[in-house]
């Protein structure tokens, strides 16, 4: 390590980068007229102590993700509370309850309030205080820091201020957005940035010091340093900043590029030098992050309309018991004798009528409040944390690598998850690992490399079962027992190919294997490549391998080999593969490379030389890259690597001799997934190069606007008449499991987004590799026609432009007949910011979701939020996104669910996400299984308590319609508190918690039964107001059963009569009864959990009445002895609790058996192969069905091999019919 | 460098091992479970269980609500002389108040014979009657002073009533007395409330005191000397019923009374319902081992019990027709 630095200390790397690094000439430039509005920051350099004034003032560098602080939490979180209208209802309750009007005492009123509030608060606060320590930590880290003098020491993040001079080294963050000044690297004064938190781009970026600062490369430099910066106000926009630093009486004008940003790191360099300009919640990073809001589920949404309908009821009833109570107090009350009308509280009054009527208003609202389920939200509370604990346990979705299990970091939205209808996935650290593994290649028209990509291995496993099916089906079938043979063939050629799959997968693991390489072929390891025909190539092959980059390399003593810090993976990955091929590069210096090669299979190591003459550096724009070098036979030699569509362009006629084999072989990479260049050479004469040697200096020390143009116009020309040599396939590792998630995603019927970061062609393969995209989809790319016109012309131009594009598509689909056709859409970041303006957003949307799979590249955090928004609001429907760096934290909060990668490093994703997990491929889980199963539950769990709360509810009205209207309520006031505490709360608890309609490998297995969340089948309305009419039904069946069967005669044989006590206790019992055999049979899940909660509840209501009843008469009053004496001995009270039970639940249970019967839905018939234990016994029916629950997919690699295996029948028909057509004769 | 991030990377691991959630079937949910689910087996048997539980009982309840014998005698319009137009200024009168009835026993009825009165539309549910007593003063001697609830029967002159409130304030007073054959028939008046209300509800050292006193009278008066624990009319009047049409126990006749004996019935006819246009009813019922006479009980049960039968029956039908 200490003699890698020493290596690089001594390199001077700047003659390396020919055009790219060059320093523009900024004496041209005009510094910015920094005037008006959103310029009007001012920086004073090293003079942070002018900042404390109160002009100057900036914010602190300290942040704060956290919904509350400590003195708002109080207000702001009961704020939060009280916007549940049910809770302002119950608090104005409470409110009431203490005055007479109310017929209940104060304590049962505020009790269950303040404990629901409580709870739901105190889980607030846990949750927020999480976030507060994550933010502790982030703003304690330590930076270095100008103390005067010349002195630097350290101090914590939160206290730098602007106009700080901070020192940050190597593999540091960046404390706050910073004007580099100077850099270890003096020449030039530059250093490389990797962005990943802010773009999830791994590539590292090249960040430049001005001139004007290059010498304030040492401590003591900035004992006297001072300078003033204006530039622009914080805002989010990543790329740009207009600003002029004024700095020894000159004005220099600065630009992105001299920008360092929070939350990036300083990579490949000692140290740098800046000046802090935007601090804390100022800067770019924390300006792109949205504020998180507070999230709520669709259910629960849909809760609140159902709380309100229920308050219109309430609202209603308590109006028609008014108007009763007034005509009867008006018009009857007065003859009541018996309770003085004559001497009468207000209440009651009949010659006060009006405030009578009001008063009894208010007493009816607080009397029906049963109907508004207080205990409601607190449960689903807490069902939800236990939900979430479940997800937290849950083993499977465990990471043991990095040793982090999943966790829900907010419960609210466990049911979402089994709503989600499209996902949104960052790329890079989400999908990919990151790491690029050399896999194959393809050299003089020969390819090489047996191993196959992980979506090759899945795709081949899932055909090789599809196979299966299909084989058997056609065998079920003796008629065509001749047509099978042909398909037997196809199927035989289908194995053969499958073969070199799994044989290749046993080979892998006997290997030790190597980062970044995972190429397997005998042919070109271990030198044997030197017997081959096309030695030559191939030696050239990996000559370019080793020589055409840009990496430096690092001595590593231990293993006594190199490793490479490359600008990008790819670069990594193909030194590596050299180095493995023989061809180790292992110095460079200024103007050399010098590789160690070993060409013959003896081990010779020989040590070459390249003079590099000139460099001709990769941009996105020029796709390309080629390196001038002279080797030690002093030929020059242009080398290069690049796009295939690129190098294919500039071959010399005689260069394409291998044009065919390797296109050929570069499409089959591409559409598995691999990342792909081509590899050229060409070999100049002395002169030929001279000549252009001279051009391109010339161009080079052009000053002007036209400079780059130049250069690239010189470049162009030498970069012509290549002679191909091949083509590698290098394969972005994706994530373990990746390629069958989203396999099994799509199944479950969800559309998959990728918003990405990364380039176009970088985003395209990744769709390969996932099976988003596949040969023969038809990709509808829409871009802005050409960067460079993007300036002349007009914006309106421009849209008009994309809108046409996306009208055409939009047009050429509905015109597609094929119902198979596929489309996807590709666009990138520039085209997007135009497509998500307001008139476009709507076309490009309509576009998109026709589309079968959408991928969006080089798009920025604010851009990946805008598509979020645009998808959530615009189609209506639940969004996930998921993703693992800063960037993404926008995109996360936005959507409905936002889903966090966490294991890796940067923990912004995981603390502004709901969810977090190790691995994309958890998501599989958390979403076909713990989402269907919450949904599920709290749906269940919902309209259960509508109906309890209904069924119990309306007998209070009734009750009260037949004692005048005067607010008395037959139960006891015990009754009613532990009505919804106690009695009826477990059961329903249990079955939001451990409810399970299959076992979870059955919701694996069937990936489509997670389209019932989606398509919203067990909340909506329907269903809602069928519980809801039979909490009616229940109701009316409850009260005017028990109330007939006892009114008036005697219900014992001793003579007596029931009195208000022994009616309201029967109703009850009959009530707690009902409810819970209601629930028994709405679940479909026993552990022993719900029997002992369902039938517990029922028998801890007979234990209380029992224990009530034996209390001194002072506290139960009328309930005194009121089971043991009143109504056990009565045969009647067990007949009537009986009759009304099963009463009730009859007509559910004729309903939901006939509804098996005839309209059974998927879960039903699952449950039904499950309990005749077919699965076991007829594995073939279990199969069949399995593949019919799929839902229809276009993307995935199921999709893919259906694909084929269309493709293939469509051969086979072909070739039957031709058969069909001989074999008669 | 390395060492230093090899070094760091060590105590993690061993924090990590210890994130690892363990195993339990419950937090994997794998608890066992018995999943029964509707297979059309299960339904019909379901519907058969219930028939074939509830047509016994239900032909059993009707049975014994048959043999239950009633005599229902409504008397309040009768009893009021045909010369008082004003039915309330009568009952209000000073004037006798006797009327005598006479009742027909249609079946045999054995004793016990409950006699019950019942009162129609007399709202013993309105909320401000209900809360209109002090279960306190009821119990407990000392406590007699404590009329809290009881407005506006609290006290007369600053003399706490006993037993304060409406309810005891308002209690029935008509009063029966039966003979067959120029026979009394004798009604027993004890044991008609329920043992715990005498033995702990009403103390058997309280007694009325200042009771109907004031300016306006109520219902009944009670005999000043006899403690509230045994006055079990008071008792099961202050059990306050639970709809507006009610019974309440007045004695037992412990003869057994013969099919075709005329029963007459001389009642003092005190208790004002004319205000409020209520009936009054007396009654005479024998009791089953489901109480009185209780038809609703038995069809309720053979109805649910049919319906369910049908239910089984149309799935069989369907289960065979479309498996």
């Amino acid at each position: 390590m200490a003699r890698g630095r020493r290596i690089r200390a001594r390199l001077r790397r700047s003659n390396l980068y020919t055009f790219g690094c060059l320093r523009p000439n900024v004496s041209e430039e005009v510094p910015h007229p920094l005037q008006g509005p959103g310029y009007s920051r001012t920086v004073y350099c090293n003079q942070p102590q002018l900042h404390e004034k109160r002009s100057l003032f900036y914010c602190k560098n300290n942040i704060s993700t956290t919904k509350y602080n400590a003195l708002m939490f109080f207000p702001k979180a009961l704020f939060e509370q009280f916007r549940r209208v049910a809770n302002i209802y119950f608090l104005l309750a409470a409110c009431l309850s203490a005055s007479p009007i109310s017929p209940f005492s104060a304590l049962s009123m505020i009790a269950p309030l303040v404990f629901v509030v409580g709870l739901s608060m105190a889980k607030e606060a846990l949750e927020d205080s999480r976030r507060f320590l994550q933010d502790v930590k982030v703003n304690r880290r330590k930076a270095s820091l100008h103390r005067g003098n010349g002195v630097f020491g350290l101090r914590s993040w939160q206290k730098i201020m602007v106009g700080d001079i901070v020192k940050v080294e190597k593999d540091q963050f960046f404390p706050a957005d910073l004007l580099l000044l100077s850099s270890s690297d003096d020449g030039d004064g530059i250093c490389y940035v990797e962005t990943m938190n802010l773009d999830g781009e791994t590539n590292l970026k090249v960040k430049r010091s001005l001139e004007a600062t290059l010498s304030l490369d040492n401590d003591e430099a900035f004992k006297d340093f001072t300078g003033t910066i204006r530039c622009e106000d914080p805002n989010p926009n990543l790329y740009t900043f207009v600003g002029n630093l004024e700095y020894d009486r000159q004005v220099y004008p600065l630009d992105p590029g001299h920008i360092l940003l929070r939350d990036s790191k300083l990579r490949n360099t000692e140290y740098i030098y800046g000046v802090v300009i935007f601090t804390g919640h100022d800067s770019k990073v924390m300006q792109n992050s949205t504020k998180s809001p507070s999230k709520r589920s669709t259910i629960e949404k849909k809760m609140d309309h159902i709380i309100y309908t229920l308050f219109t009821v309430l609202i209603l009833i308590s109006f028609i018991s008014s108007i009763g109570f007034v005509v009867k107090t008006k018009y009857q009350a007065t003859e009541w004798w018996y309770i003085r009308p004559d001497n009468i509280e207000y209440q009651y009054d009949p010659g006060k009528i009006g405030l009578a009527g009001m008063s009894h208003l208010i007493t009816a609202l607080i009397l029906y409040g049963y109907l508004i389920p207080i205990s409601l939200y607190v449960s689903i509370e807490i069902v939800k944390v236990l939900q979430a604990t479940f997800i937290n346990q849950d083993l499977q979705m465990y990471d043991e690598e990095t040793g982090t299990p999943a966790e829900a970091r907010t419960s609210n939205l466990n049911e979402e998850l089994g709503q989600v209808d499209t996902i949104l996935s960052d790329k890079t650290g989400t999908l990919t690992c990151n790491q690029m593994d050399f896999l194959k290649c393809s050299i003089a028209g020969t390819s090489y490399g047996v191993r196959s990509s992980e979506v090759e291995v899945a795709a081949a496993k899932q055909m090789a079962s599809d196979l299966d099916e299909e084989d058997s089906d056609l065998s079920n079938f003796p008629m065509q027992k001749k047509g099978n043979a042909p398909w037997e063939n196809v199927r035989r050629d289908e194995e053969i190919e499958l073969e070199p799959v799994f044989t290749s997968k046993g080979g892998e693991d006997q290997r030790p294997s190597i980062k970044g390489f995972g190429f397997v072929d005998s042919r070109l390891m271990d030198c044997n490549w030197s017997k081959d025909p096309n030695a030559a190539v191939i030696l050239l092959f990996f000559r370019i391998l080793a020589v055409c980059h840009t990496a430096i390399p690092e001595f590593n003593e231990e293993s006594d080999s190199c490793t490479y810090e490359a600008e990008s993976p790819d670069e990594g990955a193909f030194l590596v593969a050299a180095r493995e091929f023989g061809f180790e590069f292992y110095r460079r210096t200024q103007s050399t490379v010098v590789v160690r090669e070993r060409i013959s299979a003896s081990g010779q190591v020989v040590e070459r030389e390249y003079k590099i003459l000139n460099l001709l550096d990769f941009t996105s724009k020029r796709k390309r890259m080629s390196v001038i070098v002279r080797d030690e036979e002093g030929n020059i030699i242009l080398l290069c690597k690049g796009a295939d569509s690129i190098i294919f362009d500039r071959l010399s006629k005689n260069g394409k001799k291998y044009l065919d084999a390797t296109s050929r072989h570069l499409n089959e990479y591409g559409e598995v997934g691999l990342r792909t260049l081509a590899l050229a050479y060409r070999n100049l004469d002395e002169q030929e190069y001279s000549d252009w040697n001279n051009e391109f200096q010339k161009a080079k020390t052009t000053v002007g606007p036209d400079r780059d143009a130049m250069l690239e116009k010189v470049s162009d020309s030498m970069e012509r008449e290549l002679i191909l040599v091949g083509a590698t396939a290098v394969e972005d590792k994706l994530q373990k499991g990746v390629p069958q998630c989203i396999d099994k995603l799509a199944q479950a019927g969800l559309k998959i987004w990728v918003l990405t970061g990364d380039k176009m062609e970088t985003a395209i393969n990744i769709g390969f590799a996932c099976s988003l995209l596949r040969q023969g989809m038809k990709q509808i790319c829409i871009s802005t026609a050409n960067s460079d016109s993007v300036i002349n012309d007009g914006k309106e131009v421009i849209k008009g432009d994309i809108l046409t594009q996306i009208t055409n598509a939009s047009q050429s689909m509905k015109l597609e007949k094929d119902p198979h056709a596929a489309f996807a859409l590709i666009i990138d970041g520039k085209t997007l910011t135009y497509a998500l303006e307001d008139d476009v957003k709507h076309h490009f949307l309509a576009l998109a979701v026709e589309c079968a799979s959408v991928i969006c590249c080089r798009v920025s955090p604010k851009q990946k939020a805008l598509v979020t928004r645009l998808v959530k609001e615009g189609t209506g429907k639940t969004t996930l996104a998921i993703g693992d760096g800063a960037n993404d934290v926008g995109m996360i909060q936005e959507a409905d669910i936002g889903v966090g990668i966490s294991g890796v490093e940067g923990m912004q994703a995981v603390m502004a996400s709901d969810f977090s997990i190790a691995q994309f491929r958890f998501l599989e889980r958390l979403l076909v299984v713990h989402g269907h199963w919450c949904y599920k539950r709290i749906a269940q769990m919902i309209c259960y308590f509508f109906y309890k709360n209904i069924a119990f509810g309306l007998t209070i009205f009734y009750f009260e319609a037949f004692a005048g209207f005067s607010g008395q309520s037959v139960y006891d006031d015990w009754y009613m508190i532990l009505f919804n505490v106690v009695l009826t709360s477990l059961p329903v608890i249990s079955l939001g918690v451990f409810e399970q309609d299959v076992p979870s490998e059955v919701c694996l297995q069937f990936p489509a039964l997670y389209q019932q969340g989606p398509k919203n089948l067990f909340f909506d309305w329907y269903r809602i107001l069928g519980w809801m009419g039979n909490g009616l039904y229940s109701s009316l069946v409850i009260f005017f059963l028990v109330i007939i069967i006892f009114y008036d005669q005697a219900f014992r044989l001793n003579g007596q009569t029931a009195d208000m006590a022994a009616v309201g206790t029967v109703m009850f019992t009959s009530i707690i009864w009902a409810v819970n055999c209601q629930i028994a049979l709405t679940m479909s899940h026993f552990t022993w959990i719900q029997h002992l909660f369902v039938w517990g509840s029922i028998a801890s209501w007979y234990l209380f009445l029992l224990l009530y009843g034996m209390l001194s008469p002072v506290y139960s009053k009328t309930a005194y002895q009121i089971l043991v004496e009143v109504l056990a001995p009565a045969p009647i009270y067990w007949a009537a609790t009986i009759l009304v039970t099963v009463t009730c639940n009859l007509p559910y249970l004729a309903h939901i058996s006939f509804q098996r019967c005839f309209n059974p839905m998927d879960h039903h018939i699952i449950q039904e192969i499950k309990y005749y234990k077919k699965d076991i016994e007829d594995q073939h029916m279990w199969t069949r069905e399995r593949s019919k629950a799929r839902q229809e997919t276009k993307i995935g690699f199921t999709a893919r091999v259906e694909a084929k295996i269309r493709q293939l029948k469509g051969r086979l028909q072909k070739k039957q019919s031709i058969t069909g057509v001989l074999s008669p004769s | 460098m390395a060492t230093n991030t090899a070094g760091s990377n060590d105590p993690t691991l061993n924090r990590r091992q210890t994130k690892r959630p363990k195993y339990s079937k419950f937090t994997q949910q794998e608890l066992p479970a018995c999943k029964p689910i509707l297979t059309p087996q299960a339904v019909i048997s379901a519907f058969l269980i219930v028939t074939v539980v509830f047509i016994p009982i239900g032909v059993a309840s009707l049975i014994a609500s048959r043999d239950v014998v009633e005599i229902v005698d409504r008397y309040e319009a009768e009893c009021v002389p045909s010369n008082w137009t004003d039915k309330v200024a009568y009952i209000q009168s000073g004037a006798d108040k006797t009327c005598k009835r006479e009742l027909h026993v249609e079946k045999r009825m054995k004793a016990p014979i409950y006699v019950y009165y019942q009162l129609d539309n007399f709202y013993q549910n309105h909320r401000r009657y209900v809360k209109s007593r002090n279960d306190e003063q009821l119990r407990d001697a000392g406590k007699g002073n404590s009329t809290s609830g009881c407005d506006p029967e609290t006290n007369i002159n600053g003399v706490p009533i006993v037993p304060c409130g409406l309810i005891a304030w308002s209690m029935f007073n008509d009063t029966y007395s039966f003979s067959r054959n120029k026979n009394n028939v004798t009604v027993n008046k004890k044991g008609i409330s329920w043992k715990s209300d005498r033995d702990h509800k009403f103390g058997s050292d309280v007694f009325p005191k200042n009771f109907q006193n004031g300016a306006i009278k109520g219902g009944a008066s009670l005999n000043e000397t006899i403690p509230l624990s045994q006055q079990e009319d008071l008792i099961v009047w202050m059990r306050t019923a639970a709809l507006p049409t009610f019974r309440k126990l007045y004695g037992k006749i412990e003869v057994d009374l013969e099919k075709g004996d005329v029963i007459n019935v001389v009642l003092k006819n005190n208790y004002n319902t004319y205000s409020f246009s209520g009936k009054k009813k007396l009654v005479l019922s024998t009791t089953s081992w489901l109480g009185g006479k209780n038809d609703f009980l038995g069809i309720a049960y053979l109805s649910v019990g049919g319906l369910s039968f049908f239910l089984s029956m149309a799935f069989t039908i369907v289960y065979f027709v479309k498996p």
